[in-house]
């Protein structure tokens, strides 16, 4: 490699970025004419440095590489090989690379991390993002997804007709739905022998203190405000601090011990958080891993359900990659596979036939495959405008302290 | 660069361009912190005076100066809770870490060495997954609940995580070696003869101890107190992972301003209210403790 090369790339990628100012740029041009091998490595290690400033945790762009950001246990895994089936199977089939990340652990974190590059149109570190209906809704309006070429996604007709045109996205032009969650009750079998069907028996005495509810405010809110008898699909401001008044009461009576990202599911391993306000999914694999110890239940009040799409942002260099990457998903062979193991909703029409093959009870799941019964006590939370996205946000963090 | 090569090759002894030398050996520092603290504070302070423009995330410059006032309203509680435990983090890692630099420094002879490694050790590994180990420990599956409960000294429905006591363990478990080494370093230079002096001129151990070990050390002190009590109180990590939400701190705030509520403004409003209480409380601080010479 000839040092003159890496200059001149270093020259280009310098140029292209933005975000660096200019005085810096020039200092670093001014590095960069040297024609001493240890100034080269220096100049490069501050690039480098500059480059991945504040940026993502996939790794740097690869043509051969699809960098795949996505929530904790949603994705089949062997815990033995320590390996995730489908994943490799793709590559084996494609030769293409991906480098799997469990990097979205509450949607707001994770747009708060991209959100400085997504607006200078920098790469984020990602091809392929996994984020929920609305914060999806949010990089649509944005432009901060890119709309998918067809050609590369014929299996993309198979996702079920209930989630084929949601208002943010009629034709699923820019996002594709990657699994369907439910928000509801989550409990300890040991510790609660009952079960938990409603708020009363959530904040029961007994299980005072070893409460925790969803950082996601709309699974939250949305399970305290259908106990309350409120339509989530069309609440009002009033109603919303109604159900805010409600968790910061049970916030400040001790009931509840921490509000949390996709980490609850540590605290109920251990044992510190023994009910809880979670995803459907989460609790399924959660008993596989521990003996059946972990049981979920929709409210008999209801409970939420939105979906988790993908997305490619804008400044990824790798679309081709991750339509593939999609359309392999969207075999409802392997969405099958995927099914079997996160137990979350199936988006794709097919999948249920496939798992019938694999494991019939599972087949049989009215949490991957919902009847109507069970849809109908499921509601989606309604959209919320800018102004009122921070409202809400601020006196929801309120309550957990963070503000 | 042409600089550089000129005193390397040409000039270098010679009078006149003597006087750049020791700027071109700061430059380097000097880059750093141009690059990597005066921007980021210049870019936050713009931040901080700027106003939403509709969309969530984007803001514009509007130099309203009332964010201050507004943000600190807004957190008053996680503001002095930040203050009230940094304070008693630093005084617990003050107790512990002495003794134990004491010891280091003065009674452990041939494994002075070894202790100093083992003090510097926990840094090995990240300071998150210390606070995590820490959460373990004090877990409901941890071994200190079930020796506390064991003796009764604790209920069977009191838990030790989600609480204050946890963080503020918590913080002083994990800037102890920032109190400890710099308490070695000056009890370390003490000269023993001032010690042996102090015996013959018939003071005991604590008059020796009050009268000239911990003089002595007070630099030692106010080196580890400030480095402990700095990071401490803008600490968010142990309230985060050890805390509940009526543990929360400052950096908590901020965090949540930053990520969750994306409002970029009050959270850089309260970065700087943050920096100034620190910077009023460390140099109030410095000036009574009568070390300025340190600083």
């Amino acid at each position: 490699m000839s040092n003159q090369n890496s200059n001149t790339n270093l020259h280009k990628k310098l140029a292209a970025d933005n975000s660096i100012p200019a005085e810096i740029k020039k200092l670093i041009s001014k590095s960069l004419t040297r024609r001493n091998v240890l100034a080269g490595v220096g100049a490069a290690g501050a690039a480098a440095t500059l480059a991945a400033c504040g940026g993502g945790s996939g790794g740097a762009a690869d043509a051969n590489t699809v960098r795949w950001a996505n929530w904790t246990l949603y994705l089949d895994y062997d815990s033995d090989k320590k390996t995730y089936p489908t994943l490799d199977a793709f590559e084996a089939q494609t030769g293409l690379k991906v480098s799997y990340k469990e990097d979205v652990n509450d949607n707001d974190e994770f747009y708060g991390k991209v959100q400085g590059q997504l607006s200078l149109g920098k790469d984020i570190g990602y091809d392929l993002v996994v984020l929920t209906d609305w914060m999806a809704a949010r990089w649509v309006r944005l432009n901060y997804a890119q709309k998918f070429s067809a050609e590369n996604m014929p299996n993309k007709k198979n996702v079920i007709p209930s989630l084929a045109s949601p208002s943010f996205d009629p034709n699923r032009e820019q996002t594709l739905p990657w699994q369907t969650i439910m928000g509801g009750f989550t409990w300890n079998k040991e510790k609660i022998k009952g079960g938990i069907r409603t708020m009363d028996q959530l904040f029961a005495p007994a299980n005072k203190g070893k409460i925790e509810v969803l950082s996601e405010m709309r699974d939250t809110m949305g399970v305290i405000m259908l106990a309350q008898g409120v339509d989530i699909t069309k609440f009002t401001e009033d109603q919303f601090m109604n159900a805010i008044d409600f968790l910061q009461k049970k916030i400040s009576d001790g009931f509840i011990r921490q509000v949390k990202g996709n980490d609850y599911k540590e605290d109920m391993i251990s044992g510190d958080a023994i009910a809880v306000i979670g995803w459907s999914g989460d609790a399924f694999q959660l008993a596989t891993e521990n003996d059946g110890k972990f049981d979920f239940a929709i409210p008999d009040s209801g409970g939420t359900i939105s979906s988790d799409n993908f997305m490619i942002p804008t400044p990824s260099t790798n679309a081709a990659g991750a339509e593939k990457l999609m359309n392999y998903y969207y075999d409802p062979v392997v969405a099958a596979k995927v099914a079997a193991y996160v137990n979350y909703v199936c988006p794709v029409a097919g999948a249920q036939e496939e798992l019938l093959k694999i494991d019939p009870a599972l087949g049989k799941s009215e949490f991957i495959f919902p009847t109507a019964k069970t849809s109908a006590k499921l509601s989606i939370f309604r959209g919320l405008t800018a102004a009122e996205e921070t409202k809400f946000q601020t006196a929801f963090q309120t309550a957990a302290g963070n503000a | 660069m042409a600089a550089i090569k000129g005193i390397s090759v040409k000039s270098f002894g010679l009078k006149d361009n003597r006087s750049a030398l020791p700027y071109l050996l700061l430059a380097p520092g000097l880059i750093y912190l141009a690059l990597f603290f005066v921007y980021p504070i210049i870019a936050l302070g713009q931040m901080s005076t700027k106003t939403s423009s509709g969309e969530i995330g984007q803001y514009e410059q509007s130099f309203r100066f009332a964010n201050y006032v507004d943000a600190f309203l807004g957190s008053k509680e996680q503001f002095s809770r930040s203050f009230i435990y940094a304070t008693i983090a630093t005084l617990l890692a003050l107790a512990i870490a002495y003794p134990l630099a004491y010891a280091i420094a003065f009674k452990s002879g041939k494994w002075k060495n070894v202790l100093l490694v083992l003090i510097v050790a926990p840094f090995f590994t990240s300071f998150l997954l210390r606070t995590i180990a820490w959460k373990q420990i004090l877990g409901e599956e941890g071994p200190v609940i079930k020796v506390l409960r064991g003796v009764h000294i604790i209920s069977p429905q009191t838990s030790l995580t989600a609480t204050s006591f946890a963080v503020v363990t918590g913080l002083a478990y994990n800037f102890l070696p920032f109190m400890t080494l710099p308490l070695y370093a000056s009890l370390e230079r003490i000269d023993p003869r001032t010690l042996e002096a102090s015996g013959d001129l018939y003071a005991n151990v604590f008059t020796t101890f009050r009268k000239v070990t911990l003089p002595l050390s007070m630099p030692g002190v106010v080196a580890g107190t400030l480095l402990t009590f700095i990071p401490a109180a803008g600490d968010y990590i142990n309230a985060a992972i050890l805390g509940s939400p009526s543990n929360k701190m400052l950096g908590n705030v901020i965090d949540a301003r930053f990520f969750k509520i994306v409002d970029y403004p009050t959270a850089a409003a309260l970065s700087f209210t943050l920096m100034a209480a620190i910077l009023i409380l460390v140099t109030v601080y410095i000036r009574k403790a009568g070390t300025e010479e340190l600083v």
